[in-house]
């Protein structure tokens, strides 16, 4: 008891008020900020869907609001229907499924930067947080199938196994080969980084075709949406569901599609940044003071420019976005076997090729700067010539071969690290 | 304690379904009536060792109206509306194949310009089919904006039929000795301006589907059967074709004007379902020739033979084949000289297409046995009559 409470003393010294309350409030507003997005994707879907048909799409609710509100009457009625549960279902597991596959599509919010400043938990392994909460909803949707007691949701269940298993390896390897590349994990520094070289895009072209490949095949987006592939298997995985219940699970999905295309836009294409062309137009159009701005200290920024920042993340957001419905209305749907097939046989090896040229452009082509390593934990000033400094706390949770051998011209360390690294590199290539 | 609802022969295949392969653990699937691909009221017991069917069968007859009966007591005129019904996507061609029995007892032939017209209408009423089923055969494949494209274009054709005799899925069209009402004005004008957009519309389909990997991947080498089994089973029709053999009643066994106009009979050696996608294809631009040079040969005249207002065909018997767009369809037709036929018999091309199926689908995947219903696009208005 006495070692109990010790560790609940323990752990309110760790916790201040002030966080916990900090927590609370980015949670509801990721909260909030996730369910209107989903509202906005269903209807973008709606609307690009009817468009690629020669359609007109939702027209009846709403009409001031371009029809946006078609998407909360809808979740209204879904909130107001019968949550049925069908006999010999294994209720426990039929009841959890649901949340299951929300909560995580909720939690990957977290570590999305919206703007420089933007980020609702700068959370240090960023990245790997999400590679190992995407693995949690496959759970939620195995449970679904199997306790619906329904052969066709069984068969979604596990068809959802089988694939979303297989499309996370290609998926990881492509995350890994961005996070080699810019030598962190933490979104927020990755993004800083990629305002700074824009050419990195380049680069990171062909993994960013992976990504996008095996995103698509972790959000069961056509050719890749096979667990609830209508016209074999009814509905799949959420056949049985009706309500709330089967609400949460389309929230899940519409919000997890609009995550991977946030998420790629992160690791690829820059974030919220324009690659350098926003602080050029601050600094010449409408001739701010950009020297002064560290994202390290938000008060240095100007609120309007994040806001812009926020606004170029949301549209090349629903570019991306745009680009998987434009896949999804387009192209049939692909057969088990050739999924993984394709999975295994060709993106996985694809991923590694790419893992393994990556390695060596991180490790050599790549220019470092020190600014790049600014982080919101690590306070730095901007750009000045004779800086070299990498703060230890980013620089810690650099892969050493990389980081170490990217500082330009190191003093006269006694670490030897850089010139025993290269010939390594050398030989691998 | 929730009561178990099912009913306990539920569970229980409602066909015998044998042991053909010794497979570790199977599971018996009750695919439909009700499922969304299963093109109708169609029941299918699949049994199956994971995804792959091991044995199918079909369970027909929740469509079945009686027609056969029924029209054993209607008078031949009244019996035209009960085969609307039964491939209610060829009307036109059910109506044809029965009023042709019919003629046949009666020993009379239209007047040619009802002929011209009658085997344009006919043409056109293939391209409305082939337009449904390539829009349904890309949604069983999970292309759901190529079921739009279709349907679109088959709006046309059904207004154009709706201006011809006033309906727009169960014409009633056909008469014995001509057709319900000649054309209107403008309309031969408006049906060539409806096919030459139609000829570019088959090119936007191809664009999306003919040379897509996916599409090629789930189409090609599925739900093959060869052409001689294609004939032991009974197939007809472009799944006949599809399996490389060269027959197509209109062009063998010439009705109506089929003798007298120029096209050509598409197959292909392939045998699976991308051979039955190209076929149908080529048949729809086959289609579009003929009703060209229906229309263009069409002279002015009259559109139906006078004929006494109650049909009492001599005693006897006819058959008459027609090439519908699912296959050859056949009606039998008995006649004791009396105001009503003594028997009156269908031979519909999507069952004995249908019965072909396990054949096709044994060794195949779950989502194949959906691409392969679809590829022999059958109707169960017709297979249940």
């Amino acid at each position: 008891m006495d070692g109990l409470l010790h560790l609940i003393n323990l752990c309110w010294g760790f916790m201040a008020v002030h966080e916990v309350v900090r927590s609370l409030f980015v949670a509801i507003c990721a909260l909030v900020f996730m369910l209107t997005i989903v509202l906005v994707v269903i209807w973008m879907e709606r609307k690009v869907a009817a468009d690629i048909q020669s359609r007109i799409g939702v027209i009846r609710t709403g009409g001031p609001f371009c029809f946006l509100l078609q998407s909360l009457a809808d979740a209204l009625k879904l909130l107001l229907k019968e949550d049925l549960r069908p006999t010999g279902a294994d209720r426990w597991p039929f009841y959890i499924a649901p949340y299951l596959v929300f909560l995580p599509a909720f939690m990957a919010y977290l570590i999305l930067p919206f703007s420089a400043t933007w980020i609702p938990q700068n959370l240090k392994i960023g990245i790997l947080f999400y590679s190992a909460i995407s693995s949690v909803p496959v759970l939620g949707i195995v449970m679904a199938g199997w306790a619906s007691n329904n052969k066709w949701s069984l068969f979604g269940g596990m068809r959802a196994a089988a694939q979303l298993i297989s499309y996370e390896l290609p998926l990881a390897m492509a995350i890994l080969a961005i996070v080699l590349l810019h030598g962190t994990l933490e979104t927020s520094a990755i993004v800083q980084d990629q305002w700074h070289h824009w050419w990195l895009m380049l680069i990171t072209l062909p993994s960013f075709l992976i990504f996008l490949t095996a995103g698509l095949a972790e959000v069961s987006r056509t050719p890749f949406d096979l667990p609830e592939a209508e016209s074999e298997l009814v509905s799949g995985f959420n056949t049985e569901y009706s309500g709330m219940r089967f609400a949460t699970f389309f929230l899940a999905e519409f919000s997890a599609s609009f995550f991977i295309s946030a998420l790629a836009v992160t690791l690829f294409l820059g974030g919220w940044s324009l690659w350098g062309v926003d602080t050029w137009c601050a600094a010449n159009i409408f001739h701010l003071d950009v020297s002064q701005w560290n994202v390290a200290i938000p008060a240095t920024i100007p609120f309007l420019m994040k806001v812009c920042w926020f606004g170029i993340f949301m549209v090349k957001s629903f570019l991306v976005l745009w680009i998987l419905m434009w896949i999804k209305w387009t192209l049939p749907r692909l057969r088990i076997d050739q999924v993984l097939n394709f999975g295994w046989k060709v993106l996985l090896p694809l991923g590694l090729l790419n893992l393994l040229v990556m390695s060596v452009v991180g490790l050599y082509m790549r220019p470092i700067e020190p600014k790049m390593a600014i982080s919101l934990n690590a306070p730095v000033s901007l750009p000045t010539s004779d800086s070299h400094a990498i703060l230890p706390a980013t620089a810690n949770f650099r892969l050493p071969a990389a980081a170490k051998s990217r500082i330009p011209h190191p003093p006269a360390a006694p670490s030897a690290h850089p010139s025993v690294r290269q010939p390594d590199g050398h030989g691998r290539q | 304690m929730l009561r178990d609802f099912r009913l306990p022969e539920f569970d229980a295949p409602p066909v015998e379904l044998p042991e053909l392969e010794q497979a570790h653990d199977t599971t018996i699937v009750s695919m439909g009536p009700q499922h969304p691909s299963t093109h109708g009221v169609l029941r299918l017991m699949l049994k199956m060792d994971g995804e792959t069917v091991i044995k199918l069968a079909p369970v027909i007859g929740y469509l079945h109206r009686g027609t056969e009966k029924l029209a054993e007591h209607r008078t031949y005129t009244m019996i035209i509306p009960y085969t609307d019904r039964l491939d209610y996507l060829s009307s036109m061609y059910m109506n044809m194949g029965y009023v042709l029995a019919v003629e046949k007892l009666l020993g009379i032939e239209p007047p040619p310009r009802a002929r011209y017209l009658r085997t344009a209408v006919a043409e056109l009423q293939r391209l409305a089919s082939h337009l449904i089923w390539l829009g349904t055969f890309a949604l069983d494949l999970g292309a759901a904006t190529m079921f739009i494209y279709p349907f679109r274009e088959r709006e046309t054709i059904l207004d154009l039929f709706e201006r011809l005799c006033g309906a727009r899925m169960t014409y009633n069209y056909f008469r014995f000795g001509g057709v319900m009402a000649d054309c209107p004005p403008n309309w031969i004008q408006e049906v060539h301006a409806y096919l030459h957009e139609q000829e570019v519309r088959l090119k936007e389909y191809e664009a999306v589907l003919t040379k897509n990997p996916i599409f090629l991947a789930r189409t090609q080498r599925v739900g093959y059967i060869s052409g001689k089994d294609a004939i032991d089973y009974g197939l007809s029709g472009p799944s006949l074709r599809g399996s490389g053999v060269h027959f197509d009643v209109r062009k063998d066994d010439p009705y109506e004007a089929y003798g007298e106009v120029d096209f050509n009979v598409a197959t292909d050696n392939a045998g699976d379902c991308y051979a039955r996608y190209l076929v149908r294809l080529e048949e729809m631009r086959q289609s579009i020739r003929i009703v060209r040079q229906c229309l263009e040969k069409m002279e002015d005249g009259e559109v139906q033979t006078k004929l006494p207002r109650a049909i009492k065909p001599p005693v006897g018997e006819a058959y008459v084949r027609v090439e519908a767009p699912r296959g050859n369809f056949g009606v039998f037709v008995v006649s004791d000289g009396g105001p009503m036929p003594v028997r009156v018999r269908f031979r519909s091309p999507s069952f004995a297409n249908l019965s072909a199926l396990d054949h096709m689908c044994r060794g195949m995947k779950l989502a194949d046995v959906i691409a392969i219903l679809g590829s022999i696009d059958i109707v169960l208005g017709e297979v249940d009559r």
